[in-house]
Order: C-alpha cells, then sequence, then structure tokens
C-alpha cells in the first residue's frame, strides 16, 4: 500500500516536473546552429570538464553565462585554439562556431550563480533572477 | 560445503566488479594528476580518463551489489535462481557491453551525460538484462513465502527503481526534453539522484542482510523499524533529487519539497547514533572480523557523510558549496567510504564463510593493512576536497584561473593522497580477489592449498 502510494507519487510527480513544474519562461527557442552546437558539446564531452547551472566537471569554470560575461568572440578563441589549462581539441572553425551559438541559447535560459537573491531565516533561497 | 556450480555466476560478479575498482581507480589517480596538469598523456585527456573512471567505479558498485544478490539467495537463502542461465547471459552481456564502453571512451566516441558519458545505444543492452535481472530475482523470490525481510525489500525496489531511472536518464533523447535548457537539466539530476538512491537500495539492502548474518539475529531485518527506514528511504529516493537542482530556474515550491525531504534524512542519522553502540558491541562478538571492520568503516562514513549531505541540502549553504568541489568530496565519501566499504564487507563475508580453513576469523594483515591506508588516505582526500570547494564557493573574484590556482594546494593533497587511497584499495581488492578464486576453484573440484596466507592474525 505504502509502496504503491510512493510509486503513483513517483509516477505524477515526474509528469509535473517535466511539464508545469519546468516551464519557465526560457528565452528564445533552441536554433538549428545552436541545436548542432549541443551535438558537438556532447560529442567531445565537454561536461567533463565544464559545468551548466554547476553540473558537470569542476576543471574548467561554468559556462552557463559565459557568453553574456565573456562575449562571443573570447569563447570562440578559448574553443578554438586551447589554452595552457584548456587543450584544443581540434574543432573545425563550424563546429566551434555552433558551440559558440550553443552556449548563447543556454546564456538566455537563466543566471549563474544568481546574483540576486533572499536567504530566509528558515535557509531557503528566493531567487529573484529567475525568469519569471 | 564447497560451492556448487551454479553459486559460481554470483562470484564471477564479485571478481568482475574488483577488477573494475581496480582499473577505476587507476583512471581516477590520472584524472586527479591532470587536474593539476592538464596536458599530463596527451593521448588520454582528461575527458576520456573522467568517464572511465566514473564508468568503471560504478560499474564496481553495480558489480559487486548484484554479485551478492545472484551468490546469497542460491546459496545462503536456499533460493535456486528461477534461470542460472539468465544470469550467466547478464554476466557476459556486462562484459562485452563494458569492453565496447571502454572501447568508445579510449577512440573519443561519447554521448555526453554526466555518468552514462558513453552513446547511448550502449544502454540497451544494459536495459535489456536489467529486464533479464528483474524476472529472475522476482521469479526466484516466489519460492519465498513468508513476509519478505527488508533486504528482500531493498534489492528489489533497487531493481526496479533502477530501471525506471535509467529509462528516465535517456529523455534527453526526445527534443521535448533536449531543446529546453532547464529541462534537460532537470532531466539529468532528477534521473541520477534518483538512480543514485537506487543503487544505495541495492547497496544498503546487502549491508542489513550482512549485518543480520553475522549478528544471527533474522529479526532486526523486519522489524518495523527497518521498513519505516526503508520507506523514509524510498521517499527521499523519488523527491529528494531535487536539491541537486536549487539553482536551476524551476519553481520555487520543488526546491522547497526537496529541502524538506532531505531534512527528513536527519532522522535517519539520528537513529544511526542511537544504535551505534548497540552494534558495535553486538559486531564485536562476531567472528567475521575483516567483514566487521569494513562495515564499521562504512558506519562511521554514513556520519560523515550525511552531516555534510544534511548541510548542502540546505539552499543558504547549497549557494555556497553548488559547483564546487565539495560536491565531489560528498560523492567520493559517499561511493567509497560508504558502498565500497560495504561492498568489501560483503566480499569477506563471503570468503570467511566459504573459506573457513583459509581464512581464520581475526583479521588478517595484508587486508586490514589496505583498510587503514584506504581510509586514512580517502580521509585526506575528502578533506581536501572539501577545502577546495571552500575555496572555490568562496572566491568572489572573476578569474577562474586564479581561483585555481588559490586552490592548488588542496588539489596538490588530493592528487597525492588518491595514489595512497589506490594503493591501500589495491591490496584490500588483490586478496579478495585471490580468495574469491579459491571458492571458484574449490567449486570446480581443485584442491585448494590450504597456505593460511590470510590467517597470519594481527588482532
Amino acid at each position: 500500500m505504502i509502496f504503491g502510494t510512493l510509486f503513483v507519487s513517483f509516477v505524477f510527480y515526474s509528469a509535473y516536473i517535466y511539464t508545469a513544474g519546468t516551464e519557465v519562461a526560457h528565452g528564445p527557442e533552441i536554433s538549428d546552429e545552436a541545436r548542432r552546437g549541443q551535438q558537438v558539446y556532447q560529442e567531445y564531452n565537454c561536461m567533463a570538464c565544464h559545468q551548466f547551472y554547476g553540473l558537470g566537471g569542476y576543471m574548467g569554470p561554468d559556462l552557463t553565462n559565459v557568453i553574456s560575461n565573456r562575449g562571443a568572440a573570447y569563447a570562440g578563441a578559448f574553443i578554438a585554439a586551447g589554452t595552457a589549462t584548456m587543450p584544443n581539441l581540434g574543432l573545425s572553425p563550424e563546429e566551434t562556431s555552433d558551440v559558440v551559438a550553443f552556449l548563447g541559447f543556454v546564456d538566455t535560459t537563466g543566471t549563474y550563480p544568481p546574483k540576486n537573491y533572499d536567504v530566509t531565516w528558515y535557509g531557503t533561497v528566493r531567487q529573484e533572477d529567475d525568469p519569471q | 560445503m564447497i560451492a556448487r556450480q551454479n553459486d559460481l555466476i554470483g562470484l564471477n560478479f564479485l571478481r568482475l566488479g574488483i577488477v573494475s575498482l581496480a582499473i577505476g581507480m587507476f583512471f581516477g589517480v590520472i584524472g586527479g594528476f591532470q587536474f593539476l596538469f592538464p596536458d599530463f598523456l596527451q593521448e588520454l585527456l582528461f575527458n576520456r580518463t573522467r568517464p572511465i573512471h566514473v564508468s568503471m567505479v560504478v560499474s564496481w558498485i553495480f558489480l559487486a551489489a548484484i554479485g551478492g544478490i545472484y551468490f546469497y539467495l542460491p546459496r545462503q537463502q536456499k533460493l535456486s535462481l528461477w534461470s542460472p542461465n539468465a544470469a550467466k547471459i547478464h554476466f557476459w552481456v556486462f562484459i562485452v557491453t563494458g569492453i565496447a564502453i571502454l572501447y568508445s571512451y579510449v577512440t573519443g566516441k561519447f554521448g555526453g551525460r554526466e555518468y552514462f558519458m558513453f552513446p547511448a545505444i550502449l544502454s540497451l543492452p544494459i536495459f535489456l538484462t536489467w529486464i533479464l535481472f528483474g524476472v529472475n530475482y522476482f521469479n526466484t523470490l516466489k519460492k519465498y513465502k513468508e513476509p519478505w525481510p527488508v533486504y528482500y525489500w531493498m534489492w528489489g525496489t533497487g531493481i526496479v527503481f533502477f530501471f525506471i531511472t535509467f529509462c528516465e536518464s535517456y529523455l534527453w533523447l526526445i527534443p521535448y526534453f533536449r531543446e529546453s535548457m532547464v529541462r534537460e537539466i532537470i532531466v539529468q539530476w532528477k534521473s541520477y539522484g534518483a538512480l543514485t538512491g537506487s543503487w544505495n537500495m541495492l547497496v544498503y539492502g546487502t549491508a542489513i542482510y550482512v549485518a543480520t548474518r553475522i549478528a544471527g539475529n533474522q529479526d532486526a531485518a523486519k522489524s518495523k523499524m527497518a521498513y519505516g527506514l526503508f520507506f523514509l528511504g524510498l521517499t527521499n529516493l523519488i523527491f529528494g533529487w531535487a536539491h541537486h537542482t536549487y539553482l536551476v530556474p524551476s519553481q520555487t515550491w520543488i526546491r522547497v519539497l526537496a529541502y524538506a525531504i532531505s531534512m527528513t534524512e536527519l532522522f535517519i542519522l539520528g537513529k544511526i547514533l542511537w544504535d551505534w553502540r548497540a552494534s558495535l558491541t553486538t559486531f564485536q562478538k562476531n567472528q567475521h572480523c575483516n567483514a566487521y571492520r569494513f562495515m564499521f568503516a562504512a558506519d562511521i562514513w554514513v556520519f560523515i557523510n550525511l552531516v555534510l549531505a544534511l548541510i548542502i541540502s540546505v539552499p543558504a549553504f547549497n549557494l555556497i558549496t553548488h559547483g564546487t568541489h565539495i560536491t565531489v568530496a560528498h560523492a567520493m565519501g559517499s561511493t567509497i567510504g560508504i558502498n565500497t566499504m560495504i561492498l568489501l564487507s560483503s566480499l569477506f563475508y563471503v570468503i570467511r564463510e566459504e573459506l573457513p580453513e583459509n581464512v581464520h576469523a581475526s583479521c588478517s594483515k595484508q587486508v586490514m593493512t589496505g583498510f587503514w591506508i584506504t581510509n586514512v588516505s580517502l580521509a585526506i582526500f575528502f578533506f581536501a576536497l572539501v577545502m577546495a570547494g571552500f575555496g572555490r564557493g568562496l572566491y568572489e573574484g572573476a578569474s577562474f584561473q586564479e581561483m585555481a590556482l588559490q586552490i592548488r594546494p588542496f588539489l596538490v593533497v588530493f592528487a597525492i593522497s588518491g595514489i595512497a587511497l589506490m594503493l591501500g584499495m589495491w591490496l584490500v581488492l588483490w586478496n579478495a580477489f585471490r580468495l574469491l578464486g579459491k571458492i571458484i576453484s574449490s567449486a570446480n573440484g581443485e584442491k585448494v592449498r590450504g597456505d593460511g596466507e590470510l590467517s597470519t592474525a594481527n588482532s
């Protein structure tokens, strides 16, 4: 009985999370270029070192807002040439451009780390940066 | 009684798990050094060594837990497997899939997801054999006519929820999920959070099984408290994942619910503390010294990790700790300190039960040397990561490089202690691998030499 209740709760909760629970305003729809960039990001396993919203590997910086913080040209140069701490993975100019477009798309979805927030006395955080 | 041929499949899973962990730790050490020197091993950069490390270590947890179930049911519970052949297929498909996954990593073919970084197609054999495993498990337990002890429930729940959450983690293949960044992130961390809960069910079920067998008291596995803790754990599995995603844009009430559910773990913590002394005295009377020591270590790591988990589940603290090495410390403390210690306890329990003439009741010198090196170096490793995490979380500048330089001393300690951790673990694993091999040899009709290598008591 308890098991069944928890299982049914799991199903409904999951359905809610994936529909209304995350239906915040996400900015523009993903473009074809960004979609290809997402694919490249996965194929080169970039998340082994980088994060979005703090989730991923910790060897490199979080890339959620790298475009608005540093600019597309800066990000593109890093990806194309590598640095002392990031190897050149040999992406083609098209792949580099696609990944930059993908990073631009991610940038429109929210702010990380949150810059404007209220911490309540009981430990919760109200994030004013959330897209409303 | 010599193990029968049909008991061997569980032992083979255990031995494969040991190999997997030994390899996984080696690549973990290489990855640790690549944190300091990113160009180290150009042919196998961090984007390849990390997935090898993660996949091999996660495989160890599954293989050792599954091996225990395949062994304990027919051998000790006298519940012969519904289909020993299905178990053998499961084993061989795991080996072939594992080799294919390693090949994909080495050659740079990725799926690009945390935990499951291999191409999605390689999940198919895992899906199919997991169904086979589930069918085998539940059909085998049909022969058990009494109310299930809690570890049967935990194993069954782990099997069912792994299947669900593994499927869920591939929702990103559907554009509806993939093309909304927020939904994409939520899919990954909701499913992985619950998936971790599902393998914890397999491991904690093993812990309760081994503890009750050693103590010779089955009542504890059928008590109201045991079932209460099981349902609390299951509630956490289902709802507690969202503390991974506090900082992802989503509705506030989801975060508050996750926070509230996470805090119910305080009850578990309280219960552990309450029972600590009693469990010590019970365990000390037993004759399974190696198994007891590893279980005791797991108990301590449960406490340390639960404290850390509770702290980082408070949204206000999560603001600082999220996306830092503190999360890695939590993951390492859980997978090595808790899961691996429990599973090693299970291995040495099997060894002691099956080779009473070769393995004396007292703790063996080599295993205990490995035990102490592992646990002391893990403690240093853990706290180095926590300190590095604080360094990153509290850094207020804008330069990632500057922050990385500031926390570098902690990462040096982390990398060096990682070597000691690997060496200590290898010593333990070698002994377990060798002795499990003796059990298999005896089942195959070969004469096992009573060399008493593990009887060099130090207690």
